[in-house]
């Protein structure tokens, strides 16, 4: 990026995007190694094709948001990434996710072994309803098979402390999952993904359910996260794009209705100096 | 205010708001009609049962066995007994039954299978109970070549089957998906899912359907005449004839003594007041915690 590029942003660039806090550690990522590399993926929903032709290398320990308007794949792609995506009906998905070089797509792969090392957080708040907090948290062991009562609760415990979760439940683990508050119930199943210990976790616009300030606190958490995991989201909005992410994904339908890849890069320089003009009208407001 | 009533486009019109105003009367009172015409028929027979089988009600009742034609006195105890062991028996045999068919339906049935299954399951729930019970006399009783109460038990599962199956189907589709979607993206397996996510969130819907079918089942006559039988004495082996409530009220109501008619009324009293009893103590049970959110 030049000086001059990066002291005079475009003059019609709206006081909102120009503000933006972008994070200032994607600098240093470049090189890190690749976690989840995406070769030519395409999904379709019946005959009707949504994703089209996605690739893409995701580095480890670090968080790449894919950003873009509404329908143009993004939740769909993401769902590829841990095998979810065969569950609606009609649905199928063709090329390559290496994960740690490893295509979960070769036959032969067990689609829910693939799963535990590749979490997923959804858009609204789903905890099991007949399930109190601690067994909620605990769900994903007691399907792995753990059976130890010490190791469940230690590791219950430390899921909480990752999900920032755990100072205000410590004292009601036995209360429904059901009474916490919607930004309560999210880190909740943020700490319910993360206590299967996966490598990967992929976030399906985590906060568009919620209101500011439990936004933040997911955010905050998420920047915490990615020391330890690799992060996928999807968001809607923008500023939570540059504010949390590393790496930027831009998705756009195109003229076939499916989802493109139309740009990727470090997230300072996507919301900087982005290459592809419709990268900078998507960013800049100009649609979407 | 004074340019909003200056307007001409806002004034609404005297005739047309009282129209719709009459409109809007003559609905609603056609719709209390209806509720009426429903509920009251149910007051009448809660209310005639009481008054009629109140008087009845004494402890021989429940205690003794019922004492030879034309002798007032006695009780039924072999009937209430009999009706407990083939309706609990009918609940164990069918209810594993259907529910595995509500599952199955539900969780794998989306295709040919699952369509055949269902219809088979709409037939079987058009099957008039005597049918059900001459089935079970052709299949159990003729080949054993003696009534029994697990012969009945038997017609009164095939009774349950279908309803049972039918709720659970209905109340596992209403799990909704992110629920589902939530576990398989914790690793577990489809199986593991339908046990452990999927099943305990229906739970308070599905004992609602088996609760819907015991106080069918419980009220039938007609599968149990030629399965169970009767007995004039209380029995608890289950390869012989037994007696039952509905088939008591039967013969007592039908027969030529003043004292069968009061006792008649009265078992109808215990059946119906168990069944209300038994329907809202498993309720309170099961029903308190959390349902299901959509």
């Amino acid at each position: 990026m030049t000086e001059a590029q990066a002291s005079q942003p475009p003059r019609d660039m709206p006081q909102t995007v120009r503000a933006l806090r972008v994070n200032s550690q994607a600098e240093a990522l470049p090189g890190a190694p690749v976690k989840v590399r995406v070769e030519n993926l395409s999904a379709w929903y019946g005959p009707k094709l949504a994703v089209s032709d996605i690739s893409m290398d995701i580095r480890l320990n670090s968080v790449t948001a894919l950003i873009g308007p509404s329908g143009c794949g993004k939740s769909t792609y993401i769902r590829c990434i841990n095998r979810m995506h065969e569950f609606l009906p009609h649905a199928r998905a063709q090329g390559r996710v290496l994960l740690d070089g490893a295509d979960i797509y070769e036959s032969g792969v067990d689609a829910t072994r693939v799963r535990q090392r590749v979490g997923m957080v959804f858009q609204k708040p789903n905890p099991f309803p007949t399930m109190s907090i601690a067994e909620n948290v605990a769900a994903g062991l007691r399907f792995m098979g753990v059976r130890s009562r010490t190791e469940i609760s230690d590791r219950v415990e430390s899921a909480l402390k990752l999900a920032a979760l755990w100072d205000e439940v410590k004292d009601n683990l036995k209360r429904p999952g059901l009474a916490l508050s919607g930004g309560q119930q999210q880190r909740l199943c943020i700490a319910r993904a993360i206590a299967v210990e996966p490598e990967v976790i992929l976030m399906d616009e985590p906060c568009s359910a919620l209101d500011p300030v439990a936004t933040l606190k997911i955010e905050d958490l998420m920047r915490g996260l990615a020391e330890k995991y690799t992060i996928v989201i999807v968001t809607h909005n923008m500023q939570q794009a540059a504010r949390v992410s590393d790496y930027t994904a831009f998705l756009l339908m195109g003229e076939d209705g499916a989802g493109h890849l139309i740009e990727y890069r470090s997230t300072a320089e996507m919301f900087t100096a982005p290459q592809d003009q419709r990268t900078e009208d998507y960013i800049t407001g100009r649609f979407g | 205010m004074t340019a909003i009533q200056a307007s001409p486009g806002l004034q609404r019109s005297a005739g047309l708001y009282r129209r719709r105003k009459l409109v809007d009367r003559l609905m609603t009172g056609a719709m209390v009609v209806a509720v009426a015409l429903a509920v009251i028929p149910l007051f009448l027979i809660l209310f005639y049962l009481i008054k009629e089988g109140l008087p009845g009600l004494h402890w021989s009742l429940i205690t003794e066995e019922p004492n030879s034609p034309g002798r007032p006195g006695g009780g039924a105890h072999n009937s209430i007994i009999g009706s407990g062991i083939m309706v609990g028996l009918a609940l164990a045999i069918g209810v594993p039954v259907a529910v595995g068919c509500g599952v199955f339906l539900s969780e794998y049935g989306q295709n040919r299978v699952g369509t055949v299954v269902r219809f088979l399951i709409e037939v079987m729930a058009g099957i008039p109970s005597i049918t059900a019970g001459l089935f079970i006399y052709g299949l159990v009783v003729a080949r054993q070549g003696h009534f029994s109460a697990l012969a009945g038990s038997l017609a009164l599962a095939i009774l349950l089957i279908p309803i049972v199956a039918r709720i659970t189907e209905e109340m596992l589709l209403l799990v909704p998906r992110s629920l589902r979607e939530a576990s398989y993206a914790l690793g577990a397996p489809r199986w593991r899912t339908v046990l452990r996510i999927v099943l305990p969130t229906a739970l308070p819907g599905i004992i609602t359907g088996i609760m819907l079918g015991l106080s069918r089942i419980a009220g039938e006559a007609a599968p149990l005449l030629f399965t169970a039988l009767g007995n004039q004495f209380l029995t608890t082996d289950i390869t012989t004839p037994m007696d039952s409530i509905p088939r008591r009220i039967y013969i007592y109501a039908t027969g030529p003594y003043d004292y069968w008619h009061q006792q008649a009324w009265a078992l109808s009293l215990i059946l119906v007041g168990v069944i209300l009893a038994i329907s809202l103590g498993v309720r309170a049970l099961f029903g308190s915690r959390v349902t299901v959110r959509q």
